[in-house]
């Protein structure tokens, strides 16, 4: 009684995940697609803010569109196309790879290379350098007797 | 070079690109609209919802487009601009009523005045989309082929009309 009981619930618990792909799962994949999509897109109005984070009128409506491109079967190309169409790629959070991008892409790492370079000029420089001796002999017999616990006379006398 | 002109020079730098980038306005952004064809649209008329209005009915004219709405404060201010400019018979200024509700929209009018030939209702703010509106108040000028020539995000002042909009309009009807 117990067992059969017991293998009746697990036989019910398949049978329900065998019809999960249902609208509920269907739902959820979309919702997810739309939250990674309105993350990569700014919101217009909050510049600071993407479309998923935003709360305004228009990121509101913005979202539905994304949705609604969605649930109709366009890609998420599509969608950003579409968007980019109507905002220029401003909405966009990755800019396009393009003449007036360029700089703002491979700024950073051009900044980098001048630094590398200037530091390694440095450095060089430094190396080729002769180290001359910074201290005259009386010095150095001074500091010798320093270090060795006397008390320095006067190297002159 | 003296070491100490260095922070010196690297701060000039700065202070530069900051002072460039404070006189630049980041709520303008380009429109990728320009240049392009006038967005589709055929919605009721604000007045009278049985007629629609669409960007076609338009062909061959020079003709403002003016989002607005009656919640927006901004287009309060703008507004003065327009019932003075639709007085001087320029262009002919049409609406396109952003998300608003109709009583609202044309209480609206009937205090602070009606520039427009007529509005057109967005209730849902679908054509605004399509039109890349993002704040209220945008203009639009369009051409006698339908084609967007210049948008204005933000009221316009009486300078902007002056500068741009108006020597644009008088190109636009002279060349073509």
């Amino acid at each position: 009684m117990h067992k059969s009981l017991f293998l009746f619930i697990i036989l019910v618990c398949i049978g329900l995940s065998g019809a999960a792909p249902s609208r509920a799962a269907d739902d959820a994949a979309l919702e997810q697609r739309v939250q990674r999509l309105s993350e990569e897109l700014r919101c217009l109005v909050c510049q600071n803010q993407s479309l998923a984070d935003s709360h305004a009128g228009l990121a509101i409506d913005l979202k539905n569109q994304v949705r609604e491109k969605l649930k109709q079967g366009a890609s998420e190309k599509e969608v950003i196309a579409f968007m980019t169409e109507r905002y220029g790629d401003f909405v966009l959070y990755r800019p396009p790879v393009k003449g007036t991008t360029l700089l703002l892409w491979f700024g950073p790492g051009l900044l980098m290379v001048a630094g590398l370079i200037a530091l390694f000029a440095r450095l060089r420089r430094r190396a080729s350098e002769t180290v001359e001796p910074s201290l005259t002999i009386d010095e150095r017999a001074r500091a010798v007797a320093l270090l060795e616990g006397r008390t320095p006379g006067n190297p002159r006398k | 070079m003296k070491w100490w002109l260095w922070p010196l020079g690297l701060f000039l730098v700065l202070a530069v690109f900051l002072g460039v980038g404070l006189t630049l306005n980041p709520r303008e952004v380009p429109s990728p609209l320009i240049g392009k064809s006038a967005p589709h649209f055929q919605l009721p008329q604000l007045h009278d919802p049985e007629k629609t209005f669409s960007q076609k009915d338009m062909l061959g004219k020079v003709w403002v487009l003016n989002v607005w709405a009656s919640w927006c404060g901004p287009c309060r201010e703008e507004h003065p601009v327009w019932v003075d400019l639709a007085k001087t018979q320029v262009v002919p200024i049409y609406g396109l009523n952003y998300k608003d509700k109709r009583a609202d929209s044309i209480a609206w009018l009937k205090r602070y005045g009606d520039p427009y030939v007529l509005s057109v209702a967005d209730t849902e703010g679908r054509i605004g989309i399509d039109y890349g509106v993002y704040g209220v108040p945008e203009t639009y000028l369009i051409d006698k082929a339908g084609v967007i020539r210049y948008k204005h995000i933000g009221p316009v002042y009486p300078s902007v009309l002056k500068e741009k909009i108006l020597p644009l309009i008088a190109k636009l009807n002279g060349n073509a």
